[in-house]
């Protein structure tokens, strides 16, 4: 009776998780989605409590509780801008349980049959190596977003050959655990466990801040994975499914940012931007920029009829997010057309910049995806770029050479003008020069991007 | 190298001519032979000396240009050429290729006779409208110089100004200005109307055109009646007849008030709607002006006279069929850039080639070595997103479906993976107790209904899928619940009670902050 109680609940539940998935492919069904998810998992949780001993319920509350409490509060407390750090510590825990659950079932050590054993040794070995890279590479991921750590990738001579060797040494080690009977072997793994916590360190350590997208995603996915292998070491369903849906969403997210920059998953993983090739001939762009001033820049603006806005991380470092609403509004009660831009890989997450829109307010109708708006900047007036560069960068386009080939980005420069916002000359993540400044219909507007937009508004209100 | 022929046009008052001396050096730099009649720019400006300079050889003998070019450019579909007293279709040579307006839905007659010569006809209003082949899109650069001359044309004839003025002499009322159809042509007229200065209102059953009408300073008047106006690929398409009584209620009470309409309303291949009746043209004020830009297809006005202007009751009625041609020396320069776009399109390695697989090319050819191939097959529509706020919706929705077609290919996995992968399962069957198989089936199923949702969700949600999933993902407390056993504290207890302590944390903090960015969004 409980038995078939539990089973027809997980069943009940990984239906709620499926909606919940689905409930996010639009804006209007998306809070629907979330609640499905909250229901799914209170389902779960309650069939799960069921089965479990009652005199096991004070050591639950107490570690569920203040869990949930201190979740609740980050949750209200985070900064929008600060979601990508959120996102990747919360996988890190995710990884971290993965590790618990895979020690704590071999210590109950239970299987019956000597090939079952194998068997369950096999996957609290796989889940907990999982776990483990999920940990350290998500600390490591929050750190490099913080600021905590330098967002610059970091290559350690013969990288490749240690990540291998460390591989390597993963899977004789597991060979070597699945046959050491039970007990003796959490030596073997706890070495396995950190071996590959170094390797997830290692792994993100390489990877620069502008593929932070990709690997934010390829540790959620990571997180699915760990949670379907705890799964099959309980012989738990429910696991299961949830980890493979979350992994595969996470491995789908990470394809599409990689398509977004035109990179394969491999050399993202690997790390380094255009260190594959070894040198890199960057032909660095050069001519005088075309510096003016917010006046001016108002003018323009003013002078327009059709505005695309192009925002990035610089955006969302400068929190500009509010200014420029405030902006759209004012013009758009002028009559000017104003629309978004949003690349694919814009931010540090997939989806940030909708994220941070949507904050300040600007209705989501006026913001397009790069495959929707590329064909239109030929009709704008004026482009902004705010805090926005390798996105912008024609010499992805124009030059073969460029360490950036090939990716596709948005063309702003086919509209009358381009106003560009940035704090300095330097360069982009990917350390490429971008010929856009120097283009002719291409002006630059120094400074950070709220301090500028709030001139420019303050010029704008003063106008009209 | 393949020779391409521009003759002058032979009908009655038309000035455009196929190429310019710029579009000349444009096919030379592509590798093409030129050859053009003599005087063929004589209407518009450009010399015999100018082309020569260009690169083309100037023919003397008609007959003789004809004889000499693979390729004939034309603007007009082909017709008798009174001079000589032959049929331009006879003219072209067997199998010879030509490019120019057809119209093969009007001209039936002209396509077999075509057929019947062997030749390889192009028609130029058939190219399709989309985002590719915009700069091939000859309909559309007519269209832009129709409206903008339509206004030019009935400015002409209203006797006061567009603007209104506050003088000393007295107060001068703007002009009002209402557009029916707000494709190209009523973009352009409308553009132009309101910088002179009217007030100009606009009407389309395309709902997705209200925001253009909006962004170009004219008021967009609607009907209340819920019906979508946009047929295949952002063209209009009939209404139904209450509709249609509605809109002749809409624009009656217009008559009676606004100076100037402009009506562009046509629906392809069929005659031009009747939309103004002829008590409507009496309800207008005396001097006002009607623009029919429809006049070729039959008019939008029941009082219309294709080519002509007529007076009724002090109402001018303008059905100019000419229009662009009226504007020959630019006409002839944007009609001359599509055609070099549409040659760039059909020239490949070897020549000049017809590729059925370019949809462009595909729409365009209406007779092929003397098979009469229009109408084309119909490809996948274009399913336009209605209330894009855009300019050009017709880009748009072909993007939109462009997107749609991408996401199938990429739902479509490679078979080499599919196989890759169905070995790796036999693998596993063949090593895998039978007791765990069933956890497998469960996991690899898992797997695909992930895949077949991830990808239905928008760029924009993103971030919020990514942190509901990471929420979901907090599912292992599962794990660590079902670790927690009996009250006695042991190792076992106490890792289940930390995995569990971290879910929390994980499961909270992702539901919450997804709901809570969730909330953001807003339209």
């Amino acid at each position: 009776m409980k038995e078939g109680f539990v089973v027809i609940a997980y069943i009940a539940a990984s239906i709620l998780f499926i909606l919940s998935l689905s409930g996010l492919s639009h804006q209007e069904t998306a809070r629907r989605g979330n609640l499905y998810g909250i229901l799914g998992m209170v389902i779960a949780l309650a069939a799960t409590a069921l089965q479990m001993n009652k005199d096991s319920y004070s050591i639950l509350l107490a570690a569920l509780v203040p869990g949930a409490a201190i979740g609740a509060i980050v949750a209200l407390k985070v900064q929008m801008t600060a979601m990508p750090q959120l996102v990747a510590i919360l996988h890190s825990f995710v990884g971290l349980a993965a590790v618990l659950v895979g020690f704590a079932t071999y210590e109950t050590g239970q299987g019956s049959s000597q090939v079952g054993q194998i068997v369950q040794l096999f996957e609290i070995y796989v889940g907990a190596c999982i776990g483990s890279i999920t940990f350290t590479g998500s600390v490591v991921a929050f750190g490099k977003l913080q600021g905590i750590l330098t967002g610059k990738p970091l290559l350690i001579p013969a990288r490749h050959f240690i990540n291998l060797l460390m591989l390597v040494a993963t899977i004789v080690l597991g060979a070597w655990f699945l046959h050491t009977p039970a007990p003796e072997g959490h030596k073997i793994l706890l070495i396995a466990t950190i071996l590959t916590g170094i390797l997830g360190i290692h792994l993100v350590m390489a990877i620069g801040g502008a593929d932070m997208p990709v690997v934010v995603s390829m540790l959620n996915s990571y997180s699915g994975w760990a949670a379907a292998a705890a799964g099959f070491m309980l012989s738990n369903d429910l696991l299961i499914i949830t980890g493979a849906l979350v992994g595969s969403s996470g491995a789908i997210l990470s394809y599409i940012m990689c398509r977004g920059m035109n990179r394969s998953f491999i050399s993202v993983i690997l790390g380094g931007f255009g260190t594959e090739s070894g040198t890199v001939a960057v032909e660095s762009a050069s001519g005088e920029v075309n510096a003016i001033n917010v006046e001016k820049a108002a003018e323009i603006i003013l002078n327009s009829r059709r505005i695309i806005i192009v925002p990035g991380y610089g955006m969302a470092v400068a929190q500009a997010q509010y200014s420029l609403a405030e902006m759209v509004t004012m013009l758009k009660s002028q009559g000017i057309d104003v629309r978004f831009a949003i690349h694919p890989v814009a931010g540090r997450l997939p989806g940030h910049m909708n994220v941070l829109l949507a904050e300040a307010n600007i209705p989501y109708d006026i913001v397009f995806e790069m495959e929707e708006i590329n064909e239109q900047f030929k009709d704008t007036d004026t482009v902004l770029v705010i805090g926005a560069n390798d996105i912008v960068n024609p010499g992805a386009l124009e030059d073969p050479n460029s360490p950036i080939a090939g990716m596709p980005v948005l063309r702003v420069w086919e509209a009358r003008n381009v106003i560009v916002m940035k704090r300095s000359m330097a360069s982009g993540y990917a350390g490429v020069e971008n010929p856009l400044f120097f283009k002719e219909n291409t002006m630059m507007l120094f400074g950070d991007a709220k301090k500028v937009v709030d001139d420019i508004l303050f010029q704008i209100r003063a106008a009209v | 190298m393949i020779k391409i022929g521009i003759p002058r046009e032979v009908h009655q008052g038309e000035k455009r001519v196929a190429a310019t001396p710029q579009t000349v050096l444009r096919l030379r730099k592509l590798d093409f032979e030129v050859g053009i009649e003599k005087d063929a720019g004589s209407e518009i400006g450009f010399s015999n000396g100018s082309y020569r300079e260009a690169g083309a050889y100037v023919f003397d003998n008609v007959r003789e240009l004809w004889g000499w070019a693979d390729v004939i450019l034309k603007v007009r579909p082909p017709e008798q050429n009174s001079q000589l007293g032959i049929h331009e279709a006879d003219l072209l040579r067997e199998k010879g290729w030509l490019i120019s307006f057809i119209w093969p839905a009007q001209n039936k007659r002209l396509l077999e006779h075509l057929a019947s010569r062997k030749a390889t006809v192009f028609a130029m209003d058939c190219v399709p409208r989309i985002t590719r082949a915009q700069k091939m899109d000859a309909l559309s650069a007519m269209a832009n110089i129709a409206g903008y001359r339509a206004v030019i044309e009935a400015a002409n004839h209203f006797p006061r100004f567009f603007g209104g003025q506050m003088t000393a002499a007295g107060r001068i009322e703007p002009a009002k200005v209402f557009v029916i159809g707000a494709g190209v042509a009523g973009l352009s007229a409308i553009g132009t109307a309101r910088s002179l200065g009217a007030i100009v209102r606009a009407f389309d059953p395309r709902s997705a055109t209200k925001d253009q009408v909006k962004s170009l300073g004219a008021e967009f008047l609607e009907i209340n009646l819920k019906e979508e106006g946009e047929g295949i690929g952002g063209y209009a398409k009939e209404m139904s007849e209450a509709f249609i009584q509605a809109e002749m209620n809409l624009i009656a009470q217009q008559a009676m008030e606004v100076d100037i309409i402009i009506s562009t309303a046509l629906i392809p291949g069929k005659p031009a709607p009747k939309l103004i009746t002829k008590g409507m043209v009496e309800s207008m004020k005396p001097g006002s002006v009607i623009v029919d830009l429809a006049a070729e297809q039959g008019g939008n006005c029941v009082m219309t006279e294709p080519g002509k202007l007529i007076t009724y009751k002090g109402v001018t009625i303008i059905g100019y069929t000419d229009l662009p041609s009226r504007m020959a020396g630019l006409s002839s320069q944007l009609y001359g850039s599509t055609l070099v776009a549409f040659l760039e399109e059909l020239r490949s390695d070897s020549g000049l080639k017809v590729d059925y697989d370019d949809q462009v090319i595909r729409s365009a050819l209406v007779v092929h070595e003397g098979k009469i191939t229009y109408p084309p097959p119909v490809m996948q529509p274009a399913l336009p997103e209605p209330g894009m706020a855009s300019k050009n919706v017709v880009s748009v929705s072909q993007s939109a479906a462009g997107i749609a077609v991408e996401n199938e290919t990429k739902k479509n996995l490679n078979p080499i993976w599919l196989i890759l992968a169905g070995m790796a399962l036999l693998l596993i069957g063949a090593f895998v107790p039978p007791s765990k198989l069933s956890h497998f089936t469960v996991f690899i199923l898992a797997c695909f209904v992930g895949w077949q949702v991830i990808w239905n969700v928008k760029p924009a949600l993103h971030t919020p899928l990514m942190s509901v999933t990471n929420a979901i993902s907090g599912i292992i407390i599962v794990g660590g619940m079902l670790q927690i056993s009996g009250s006695e504290i042991n190792l076992t207890t106490i890792l289940g009670a930390i995995a569990v302590f971290v879910a929390t944390i994980n499961i909270a903090g992702g539901f919450l902050v997804t709901n809570r960015m969730l909330s953001m969004f807003r339209k």
